[in-house]
C-alpha cells in the first residue's frame, strides 16, 4: 500500500452540513509524506467532522479527498488499509483486558504474532502490569494510551489523532508526544487536531487552523509566527512555568 | 473485502461471547422471568385451566415459555449493540480494513449462541417441574431447528432498535410486545375460549403455529399444516426484518 506518489492527504474543496449547519464550507489542505500535521481550531470547528470524512466514517457533501493517494468516497477499502484512527474519545472494549484489546485489533488487520505484538505495545506505552486487567478498571490516561496502542497496531502509513492528548497528565502528555515523533521518523505521516497550541508547536511541521469552515492559515511554526509584527526584545527573568515545576517534582526527564 | 469476511466475524464473536461469559447474569435474567411465569402458570394458574388436552399443564405451555425466553433474551442483543455504537469501539472497527458487516454478523450469532444456553436453561427447570417429552430425536431436530429460524427471525427485528435507538431504554423497549404476543395466542390457553376479534387474531399471529407445532413435536403427535405455517412465519419475518435492518446499517455505516 505504498506504490502511491505524492502527499499522503490531499484536501480539496470540503464541504459538510449537519441539516442547516454548516460545518466545513471549503476546506482544501495538504499534508507531505513523513510529516506531523496539526489542524486547530476552537470547539466545534469541525477538526472531528474533517477527521471523520477522511478515515471514511462520514461522506463529505462536496469536494474531494485523498488519503494515501486512494479517493476516501470510491476507494474507502483501500483508504482503510492505509490508515488508523484514533477518535476523539476512547474507543477501547472496556470488557476485555488491555492485552485482549490489542489482540482482537491485530487479528482483524490480519496480522501474524497477535500476541506478540500485543506484548510489545504494552511494553512501549508502560503497560504491561495492568495489561491483564479488564480496561473498566484503567484510569482516563491508561485508557487513552491503550486506544493509542491499538491505533499503531499494524503500522499503517497515514495515523489520524483527534485531539490525542486532552485529559492526559503532563507525563502522558510527553509520552504521547514522543509516540508521534517515533512515529514520523518511522515514516508515517500524522494528522492530529488539538486545541493546545504548545502541542502544536511541539510536534507539528506544519500548522493549519480551522476557522468558520475554511483554513484560514497554514504554514510551518516560522511562517504562522511571521503572520504577526515582529517580535519586541524584552528582558525578563524566566519564570519556571507551572509544568515545568510539575515535571520536576513528579521526577520526569522532560 | 468478502475475502475477511468469516475470518473477522470469527474473531468478532469470540469478542461478543467473552462479553456474556465474563457477565453471565444476562443469560440468567433472561430464563429468570421465563421461570418464573412457568412457575406461577403451573403452580398458580395451572389448577383452574383447563386446556382438554390432558397431558400436564407444563406440557401444554412449555412452548409458548420458550418463545418467551427468546423474545425477552433478544433484548440484550440490542443493548450490547448499542453500547458498542455509543463507546465508539463501532467506529473503530469500521476505520479498519475489516468486513463491512462482519460486526453485526458477530452480534447475530452471539444473540443466537446466548438464547441457546437460556433455552437449555428453562427447558432443564421445566424437566425439574416434571415436563416429559415423547419425542424421538427428529422431532426434537425439528423443535431445534424451528427455535433456531424464530430466534434469528426476533434477532435481525433487534438489530434495529440496537442501531437506531437514542437511549439504552429504547434499545430494549421494543421486547415488551414481543413477550406480550404469547399472551395472546394458544401458548396457555385454547384459543377457542377468546371472544370474537382476540379469537381470530389469536389463531392467526405467528406464536399460535409455532406454538401449535412444538406443542405436537414434543408430545410425539403428528404437526399437520401447522408447522409449515410456522416455518412461512419465521421465514417471512427474518427475511423482512434482515433487510430492514441492512438497509438501516448501510445507512448507518456511510
Ligand atoms: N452528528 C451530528 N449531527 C449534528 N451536528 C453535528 C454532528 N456532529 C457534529 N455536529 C456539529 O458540527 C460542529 C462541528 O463538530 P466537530 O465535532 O467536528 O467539532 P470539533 O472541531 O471536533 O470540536 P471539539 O473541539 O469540541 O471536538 C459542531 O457544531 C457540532 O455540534
Ligand atoms: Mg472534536
Amino acid at each position: 500500500m505504498t506504490n502511491q506518489q505524492g502527499p499522503a492527504i490531499q484536501v480539496n474543496g470540503l464541504e459538510k452540513s449537519y441539516k442547516e449547519l454548516r460545518v466545513l464550507r471549503g476546506v482544501s489542505f495538504e499534508v507531505a509524506r513523513g510529516s506531523i500535521f496539526a489542524l486547530l481550531g476552537s470547539n466545534g470547528a469541525g477538526k472531528t467532522t474533517a477527521v471523520k470524512i477522511l478515515s471514511t466514517l462520514l461522506k463529505a457533501d462536496a469536494g474531494t479527498a485523498r488519503v494515501n493517494g486512494f479517493d476516501v468516497a470510491a476507494q474507502a477499502a483501500d483508504v482503510r488499509e492505509s490508515i488508523s484512527l484514533t477518535g476523539q474519545f476512547a474507543a477501547v472494549d472496556e470488557i476485555l483486558s488491555g492485552r485482549e484489546n490489542l489482540v482482537l485489533v491485530a487479528r482483524l488487520r490480519h496480522l501474524k504474532d497477535p500476541g506478540g505484538i500485543a506484548d510489545d505495545l504494552l511494553r512501549r506505552f508502560s503497560l504491561t502490569e495492568a495489561g491483564g486487567r479488564r480496561v473498566a478498571t484503567y484510569s482516563g490516561g491508561m485508557r487513552r494510551r491503550l486506544d493509542i496502542a491499538m491505533s499503531l497496531i499494524g503500522e499503517p502509513p497515514v495515523i489520524f489523532l483527534d485531539e490525542p492528548t486532552t485529559g492526559l497528565d503532563p507525563q502522558a502528555r510527553i509520552e504521547v508526544w514522543q509516540a508521534v515523533k517515533d512515529l514520523a521518523a518511522g515514516g508515517a505521516t500524522v494528522l492530529l487536531t488539538t486545541q493546545y497550541l504548545d502541542e502544536a508547536e511541539q510536534l507539528a511541521d506544519r500548522i493549519a487552523i480551522l476557522h468558520e469552515g475554511r483554513i484560514i492559515v497554514n504554514g510551518t511554526l516560522a511562517e504562522l509566527k511571521r503572520l504577526l509584527p515582529p517580535a519586541k526584545v524584552e528582558y525578563v527573568e524566566k519564570q519556571p512555568s507551572l509544568e515545568d515545576v510539575f515535571l520536576s517534582l513528579v521526577g520526569t526527564k522532560a | 473485502m468478502a475475502k475477511h469476511f468469516f475470518g473477522d466475524t470469527t474473531v468478532l464473536l469470540g469478542r461478543s461471547l467473552r462479553h456474556i461469559t465474563r457477565s453471565p447474569d444476562t443469560i440468567i435474567t433472561t430464563a429468570i422471568m421465563p421461570v418464573a411465569l412457568m412457575l406461577m402458570f403451573v403452580y398458580v394458574f395451572g389448577g383452574a385451566i383447563s386446556t382438554g388436552s390432558g397431558t400436564p399443564y407444563v406440557n401444554y405451555m412449555l412452548p409458548g415459555i420458550l418463545l418467551i425466553t427468546v423474545a425477552s433474551g433478544i433484548a440484550y442483543t440490542a443493548y450490547r449493540l448499542f453500547m458498542d455504537l455509543q463507546g465508539g469501539i463501532f467506529e473503530r472497527f469500521q476505520s479498519m480494513p475489516t468486513a463491512r458487516s462482519s460486526v453485526l454478523w458477530a452480534h447475530v450469532l452471539t444473540s443466537l449462541v446466548a438464547n441457546l444456553v437460556s433455552l437449555v436453561v428453562v427447558m432443564l427447570v421445566a424437566l425439574l417441574m416434571g415436563f416429559r417429552s415423547a419425542a424421538g430425536v427428529p422431532a426434537w431436530l425439528a423443535v431445534a431447528g424451528i427455535l433456531t429460524l424464530f430466534t434469528l427471525a426476533l434477532t435481525w427485528i433487534a438489530v434495529i432498535p440496537g442501531l437506531t435507538a437514542k437511549t439504552m431504554e429504547g434499545a430494549s423497549a421494543f421486547s415488551y410486545p414481543l413477550i406480550f404476543l404469547p399472551f395472546l395466542s394458544s401458548a396457555f390457553v385454547p384459543t377457542g375460549t377468546m371472544p370474537g376479534p382476540l379469537r381470530v387474531f389469536a389463531e392467526n399471529q405467528p406464536v399460535t403455529s409455532i406454538v401449535n407445532a412444538v406443542r405436537a413435536l414434543f408430545a410425539g403427535q403428528p404437526v399437520g399444516d401447522d408447522i409449515w405455517v410456522a416455518l412461512a412465519w419465521c421465514a417471512g419475518i427474518l427475511v423482512v426484518a434482515y433487510g430492514f435492518a441492512m438497509r438501516v446499517y448501510r445507512r448507518r455505516i456511510t
